[in-house]
């Protein structure tokens, strides 16, 4: 294993972990409890490179439950909580940005 | 239809008793991701953006109707009422749980359909014409072929880690529905002196270095198609390249060897084993094609009255100028559904129009339905004088928009909606060009256009073979396309040029609609197509109109 010293990992600015629900797939964020959330809002962020390191070492760790963790870049809101700061993240938190059809979303 | 066997039916349940119980002893914890990950993609199960993806195959894109309702049923029970046809002739359910995911295989297995050779470094699901065994130029039905391809790669202990992914195409026809040049391995099935074969092509393939499949041998026999087949795979197998993923396709050892190298060891490989178990006789295709249940179609005339008449009304006839195609057999006619609506997701189908698309199927069509590599669905054995009829219903559950091959019927990639290896968004694009080319009379005035979009340089949405392509790239997180112009997918196949620098998701559309008045603009009459236009006048007016300021 590669000691912790020699990682590296480059942050730009506040990051958190984020992942696949083993389960059913479905977008979670590590929390500071080290569960996870289902809302970004309530996400772990990290602000610097031993911080990200250390939640997505927790992430790892728990691969049964969540699956692929990686960080995100993110963006603090107005309310002091996480939001996702570009594009793909910001499909992740909300969905496909184009309609699904009529009905869709009842189901699963 | 072909018929599967008992150990087909067999097969099938064991492998989902099989990934039942992988799917337990993952979610207990008892395999963790790493041993897991090859299993579901063994069986045509990825990880999305947002949530597990289920791709099913559909060998040499047949359905029967009984098949489709049960696709139907997968999307309405496990996903969210609906499907995703690809440019593989497969389709795709976006929303599955891990945990349901073996009961909607067993579903699927109820009706022998599978996820298996979806996805994963194996030989992939055979594709073919969507018009086989009923078009006019077909020399033969290759379908046939494609099930004896099937039957040989299915579980080939030898090819099931290859270097890479591994796709096969073959057509029969003179105009290539196929895409056969863009494949792995292409075959186009003709004759020689009253004998079957085929022409041989490797190498071809889209993704981050297309190349188009050069031809290594003009005429094999058929009865040498595996053998040759084996020599081709085992040159692979043994030669391509595992140090980088990116150069570890066919192509690329093609490219890198020259095309007569790699076949001179084909052909040597070939030599030793062209008369060994692998020989095709004649009892063996014949028993295969027995077990193909084509449907006995009446004995008919053309052009029954009742079209003629249908004919005068010009919505009708429209329909029936861009989205029928003639059959081999007489009174009878190929029809193209196309899944491209204006303003929706190209290739997407609801679960209650694929239960009322069989419906059609078993009352219009022999109950058969085909899935086409351009995203579309075909009925491919429907009687002239049901087509009015036919198109009343068709129109009625929104799959006769008469612009099949037309500029709004796209091929787009899933995209960043929801792949996860993206960089933009495809289907978006796709929506407002089809929004802007809403006109059914503009757009069959501009004539055979085809636009494809992809998400990313992986190509699965054929940009380099669109007469217009569009890829989407990423600047600073802003998304960007590219646009090539001249690509051709058929026989003749080509990449497309890239034209200048990316544009921004806002202007992507004017610049094609540019593109497009360009076209417009220097035809020498409306006979000349786009793709002619452009061959013919090279890209350079094309450019300097496409990024010219407003
Ligand atoms: C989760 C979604 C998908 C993933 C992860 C994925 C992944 C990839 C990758 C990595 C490649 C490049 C392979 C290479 O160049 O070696 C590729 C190529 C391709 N994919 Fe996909 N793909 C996805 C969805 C689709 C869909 C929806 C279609 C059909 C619409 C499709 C059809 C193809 C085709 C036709 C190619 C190019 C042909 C070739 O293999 O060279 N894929 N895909
Ligand atoms: S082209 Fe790229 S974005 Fe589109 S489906 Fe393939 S991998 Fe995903």
């Amino acid at each position: 294993m590669t000691s912790p010293l020699q990682r590296k990992l480059k942050i730009a600015g506040p990051t958190v972990v984020t992942a696949n629900r083993l389960a059913d797939g479905a977008v979670v964020w590590l929390s500071p409890a080290g569960g996870w959330t289902d809302s970004i809002g309530a996400a772990a962020v990290g602000s610097t490179s031993e911080d990200v390191l250390r939640l997505l070492d927790i992430a790892h760790g728990d691969e049964n439950t969540a699956v692929g963790a990686y960080p995100a870049p993110v963006r603090i809101g107005a309310d002091g909580t996480p939001e996702p700061a570009n594009l793909r993240e910001r499909i992740r938190v909300s969905g496909p940005t184009v309609a699904l059809p009529a009905g869709a979303s009842a189901a699963a | 239809m072909y018929v599967y066997d008992e150990f087909d039916r067999a097969f099938l349940q064991e492998r989902v008793v099989e990934f039942r119980d992988q799917v337990e002893r993952r979610l207990a914890g008892e395999l963790n991701e790493e041993e897991f990950k090859p299993l579901r993609l063994m069986n045509g199960v990825y990880l999305q953006l947002h949530a597990y993806m289920l791709r099913v195959c559909i060998p040499y894109g047949t359905l029967s109707a009984r098949q489709l309702r049960a696709l139907a049923a997968v999307a309405r029970k496990y996903d969210r009422g609906y499907g995703h046809f690809t440019t593989r002739q497969n389709i795709q359910f976006n929303w599955i749980k891990l945990a349901e995911l073996p009961d909607a295989m067993a579903d699927l297995a109820e009706v022998v359909i599978h996820g298996i050779q979806t996805s994963g470094n194996c030989i992939r699901n055979t594709t073919t014409d969507p018009w086989a065994g009923a078009a006019a130029d077909e020399v033969e039905d290759p379908r046939l072929y494609a099930e004896v391809i099937r039957q040989w790669s299915t579980l080939h202990p030898e090819f099931t880690y290859l270097p890479r992914k591994f796709k096969i195409a073959i057509t029969a026809a003179k105009h290539d529905r196929a895409a056969i040049r863009v494949h792995d391995v292409g075959l186009r099935l003709h004759k020689r002196d009253g004998k079957t074969g085929f022409e041989v092509m490797v190498g071809g393939g889209l993704g981050r270095s297309p190349y188009i499949g050069k031809t290594i041998r003009d005429f094999l026999p058929e009865e040498d198609l595996l053998s040759y087949l084996e020599a081709i795979l085992r040159t692979y197998n043994l030669g391509g390249r595992r140090d980088n993923i990116y150069k570890a396709r066919i192509k690329i050892q093609v490219h890198e060897m020259g095309a007569e190298a790699f076949a001179q060891k084909v052909e040597a490989e070939w030599a030793e084993i062209r008369d060994g178990a692998l020989k095709l006789d004649k009892a063996a295709l014949d028993a295969i094609r027995d077990r193909f249940l084509n449907p006995a179609l009446e004995d008919l005339e053309d052009a029954p009255a009742s079209l003629a008449t249908a004919l005068a009304d010009p919505d009708f006839a429209r329909w029936h100028a861009n989205s029928v195609a003639p059959h081999k057999a007489k009174g009878h006619a190929i029809v193209t559904l196309s899944l491209k609506p204006v303003g929706a997701p190209p290739g997407d189908a609801t679960a209650d129009q694929m239960d009322a698309i069989a419906d059609l199927a078993d009352a219009y069509a022999y109950g058969e339905i085909r899935v086409a590599h351009e995203q579309n669905l075909t009925l491919p054995y429907v009687r002239q004088k049901d087509l009015p009829a036919l198109w009343a219903k068709l129109k009625a559950i929104g799959v006769a928009t008469p612009n099949v091959g037309l500029i709004s019927d796209i091929i787009a990639c899933p995209g960043l909606d929801y792949c996860s290896l993206a960089n933009a968004r495809s289907i978006p694009v796709a929506q407002k060009l089809t929004e802007r080319f809403a006109d059914d009379a503009r757009i069959a005035d501009i004539g055979r256009l085809h636009l494809n979009i992809s998400g990313c340089i992986n190509a699965c949405g054929h940009h380099h073979v669109g007469h217009i392509g569009i890829l989407g790239v990423e600047k600073k997180d802003e998304e960007f396309f590219q646009i090539t112009l001249g690509g051709k997918g058929n026989s003749k196949a080509r990449i497309g040029e890239l034209i200048g620098p990316a544009v921004s998701e806002g202007e992507v559309v004017d610049v094609v609609e540019r593109l497009v008045e360009t076209y417009l603009d220097l035809r020498t009459s409306p006979a000349e197509t786009f793709i002619a236009a452009v061959q013919r006048l090279g890209t350079d007016p094309f450019k300097e109109r496409a990024y010219a300021p407003r």
